[in-house]
């Protein structure tokens, strides 16, 4: 499998506000990420998620150690706009990312600044509308949008730039549950078109959907894997303060009661298959 | 204390072109001491109800009776209502701005025009009461403290006015887990320590069947069904309808053909282990 | 509600106006206000007027939007006609202990209020025509040969676009935070000038905070999405003076020569 991107020894520190300490947000994170690969990334605030999230386009750059992007280097200032047109990024707070207050004029702000033809920059921004279902809010306002609009036209913004890797950033943490439900399904869309996608979340429903996990803890790697090796580590997780999913969870209760289901069952589908087939050997 | 919301109706913009319905014959009673959760997707006209019953919002017509005072009426002084009703909005950490956690829970209690002795006691109670320890925070900045600390305190800046009846709206928004945990954790110990009503909006249905003794269905302005959450739980195909959801754990009960409607896990396991040894 | 207020108030149409270059509006609204000062009798501004009036007939925009926009200078219009009539000397025609009003004092104050009232309809049509976007375009482009001589206009511009587009979220966070804080008893209504301003102070410091949030945010997100200046940037709308534009220009400059030989020969 190609690699994308090399995460080699990376240590991040930052200076704290309040006393001037140096604070340790990434300690010695090596990590390699498939090319195509759909990677969760969880941990509690404060568990270096999002530092690390920063590292892969060069917004942060580390301290020690190197972050390698389809084999550009991060800390090289010559590469860096090679490094963000590969690695695009969508933010948590939907307000705060868009530029324009004309929907398309957003879209295109990306591909204006890549200094691309203005005929192809009309192509993509009307693609990439198309892709998240707003082609028809192409002259409207985003502050009259909803949370879950505005956030498909963020990503809008990044499709549009033709982006290998979208690291999401905790993109629905201020959506309401049908918001949240349209995002998940265009990141699952983006994903089957071949885009590497890099989500970094809370919600539990969404973690399950990756196909690799990576749990963050003080700045380290706890656990990584895919869903099915990771929450079958159910005393770790909750060491670190997580929730399970809700599966793992059952799962878990119901081998307590003496009922057999297989460990590693994270997807409600299964779980009902598994029950069934328990019930009809009874 | 208990609350009787009587025909209330709001229209936005009134006898302009834009005149717009937002709540509509909206009535229900909450009795003393009940945790009641409302629910609705975003836009279904529960922020405009939270705000009416606070008097934020002046109702175009019906009333609002809280305690036996009827709050909608003319005459009745803001700080009257305030006094019983608190409101907790969401996100309410972006309303810190004292340059200490005690000053900045004070300025409720300061603007109910309390003494400072009276302040100072209420203070500290409000703190200890969100789960925070008073001598720790006191004097640290509001902007210094970790997302789930600022929601505590900016929670127990209405607390410390000892509302009788105190109103959340999507407290829990944007937390991590752990967070959310002590959040929701918090408002059952307040519920407990005070015994007083407690209204909370909420996305996350799991949360509300999980402490909720009452449920308020509100879609486009109307109220679409009252009850326990087991009543309101129970009526999937109508929740589906105005595009909210079961909680998961119930959906999935549903999926495996458990007749009963299962709001918790440990309710879960009983039944699927009934189910498969049956 | 607070979010139906829409800065420098665009009327939404498809009209010729509409449709003429940013370029050609903003040149076009300089000129007419050059021309309002060179013009200083009558028929000059009747010209003018009628000038204004074809353009108002073509925009589509209904006069009474247009009106509307005059009312918050009346008080500026009434103050200047009322000194104009009775500070300027010449010939008087009334006097009233220490005021007298003159023939020229008139002739000044009534040349002066259609001179404002012009003007005010005059560049208000600009922003009415204009989508406030292009405008900000607009004037990029036209302050771009600046830059040979380190003006920033594309930072100018750029900074515009980010106003407006912050403008309602920051009226809606304001709001927010507002009713929160009369949710804790803030009282913004009762009280002397001090009591009111010192009631502030709970929704200025939270929405500094906000402000502070949204602008380190929107820079991150910038940078993400590769911003590092107007150098080698593209556009999306590309700017082509067409035909239309080229009309505009002639009928410009006619009108500058009529109003020239007119002011000349009276």
């Amino acid at each position: 499998m190609e690699k994308i991107i090399t995460i080699e020894n990376l240590t991040f520190e930052y200076t704290r506000v309040e006393d001037g300490a140096a604070i340790r947000a990434l300690d010695n994170v090596n990590l390699e990420i498939d090319k195509g690969s759909f990677t969760a990334i969880i941990g509690k605030n404060g568990s270096g998620k999002s530092t690390l999230a920063k590292n892969l386009n060069g917004l942060l750059i580390p301290t020690s150690g190197t972050v390698f992007v389809d084999g550009y280097d991060t800390a090289d200032d010559d590469s860096i706009w090679e490094i963000r047109q590969r690695a695009g990024m969508v933010f948590q707070n939907p307000d705060n990312q868009l530029v324009s207050s004309i929907v398309e004029d957003d879209v295109a702000f990306g591909p204006e600044n890549l200094g691309i033809e203005p005929e192809e920059i009309r192509r993509r921004v009307d693609k990439a509308l198309e892709e998240v279902n707003m082609g028809q809010y192409k002259q409207k306002a985003p502050h009259l949008l909803s949370g879950g609009q505005k956030q498909r036209i963020a990503i809008a913004g990044v499709v549009a730039m033709r982006p290998e890797i979208i690291i999401f950033d905790e993109p629905t943490a201020m959506l309401d549950p049908k918001g949240r439900k349209e995002i998940m399904k265009i990141i699952r869309e983006l994903h089957e078109e071949g885009i590497t996608v890099i989500l970094i979340t809370h919600f539990m429903e969404e973690v399950i959907e990756a196909d690799r996990v990576i749990i963050m803890h003080e700045g380290k790697v706890l656990l990584d894997g895919t869903p099915y090796e990771v929450f079958s580590q159910a005393d770790v997780i909750k060491k670190a303060n997580l929730e399970l999913p809700i599966m793992v969870e059952l799962g878990q209760r119901l081998r307590e009661k003496g009922i057999n289901v297989p460990e590693g069952i994270i997807k409600e589908e299964e779980m009902v298959k598994a029950l069934c087939q328990l019930k009809s050997q009874n | 204390m208990s609350i009787k919301v009587t025909k209330l109706n709001h229209i936005y913009d009134k006898g302009m072109p834009t005149e717009q319905a937002a709540l509509t014959d909206v009535s229900f009673e909450i009795n003393d001491g009940e945790l009641v959760g409302i629910i609705g997707h975003t836009g279904s006209g529960k922020s405009t109800l939270l705000q009416h019953l606070n008097g934020l919002l002046k109702a175009t017509s019906g009333s609002i009776e809280v305690g036996g005072v009827e709050i909608t009426r003319p005459g009745v002084s803001m700080v009257e209502i305030r006094k019983r009703v608190g409101l907790v909005f969401q996100y309410p950490e972006y309303q810190l701005f004292e340059v200490n956690v005690a000053k900045d829970v004070a300025y409720g209690p300061r603007n109910l025009g309390l003494s400072e002795e009276e302040i100072d006691q209420r203070v500290r109670e409000a703190i200890a009461l969100v789960g925070l320890d008073y001598e720790t925070v006191k004097d640290r900045s509001p902007f210094e403290l970790s997302g789930g600390q600022k929601r505590a305190v900016a929670i127990a800046g209405v607390i410390a006015m000892r509302p009788e009846v105190l109103i959340l709206d999507e407290p829990t928004a944007g937390l991590d887990p752990k967070a959310h945990k002590d959040i929701l954790n918090m408002i059952t110990e307040v519920h407990r320590r005070t015994g007083n009503i407690i209204i909370l909006v909420s996305h996350n249905m799991g949360d509300i069947a999980e402490i909720a003794d009452k449920v308020i269905v509100i879609d486009s302005g109307k109220v679409v069904t009252v009850g326990s959450p087991l009543e309101v739980f129970s009526q999937g195909e109508l929740l589906k309808s105005v595009g909210l959801d079961l909680p998961p754990i119930t959906e999935f009960c549903n999926a495996l053909g458990i007749k009963d409607t299962v709001l918790d896990m440990e309710d879960a396991v009983g039944k699927i282990v009934d189910l498969i040894k049956e | 509600m607070i979010r139906d207020i829409t800065l420098g108030q665009y009327y939404a149409s498809d009209s010729l106006i509409h449709r003429l270059d940013p370029r050609v509006k903003i040149i076009a609204t300089l000129l007419f206000i050059i021309e309002l000062f060179i013009v200083d009798n009558f028929i000059g501004f009747a010209i003018c007027a009628a000038v204004l009036a074809i353009v108002i007939a073509v925009s589509k925009v209904p006069l009474s939007f247009i009106m509307r926009g005059l009312k918050p200078v009346l008080f500026i219009l009434f103050f200047t006609f009322a000194l104009n009539i009775f500070m300027v000397k010449g010939e008087v025609l009334w006097s009233w202990k220490f005021l007298h009003i003159t023939r020229e004092g008139i002739q000044i104050a009534v040349f002066m209020a259609i001179r404002l009232v012009l003007l005010i309809i005059g560049s208000s049509m600009l922003t009415l025509a204009t989508k406030p976007l292009s405008l900000t375009d607009g004037i990029e482009r036209l302050l771009s040969p600046l830059a040979k001589f380190k003006f920033p206009s594309h930072e100018i511009a750029m900074m515009m676009t980010i106003a407006l587009r912050f403008i309602p979220t920051l009226l809606e966070e304001t709001d927010k935070i507002m009713k929160a804080q009369q949710a804790r008893g803030a009282d913004f209504e009762s009280g002397g000038l001090l009591k009111r301003a010192k009631a502030l102070i709970p929704v200025l410091v939270p929405l500094f905070v906000s402000a502070f949030r949204i602008a380190q945010d929107l820079a991150m997100a910038m940078e993400a999405r590769c911003y590092r200046g107007g150098e080698n940037r593209t556009r999306m709308h590309e700017m082509k003076l067409r035909k239309r534009d080229f009309i505009a220009f002639i009928l410009m400059a006619a009108f500058l020569a009529i109003i020239i030989i007119e002011a000349r020969m009276f």
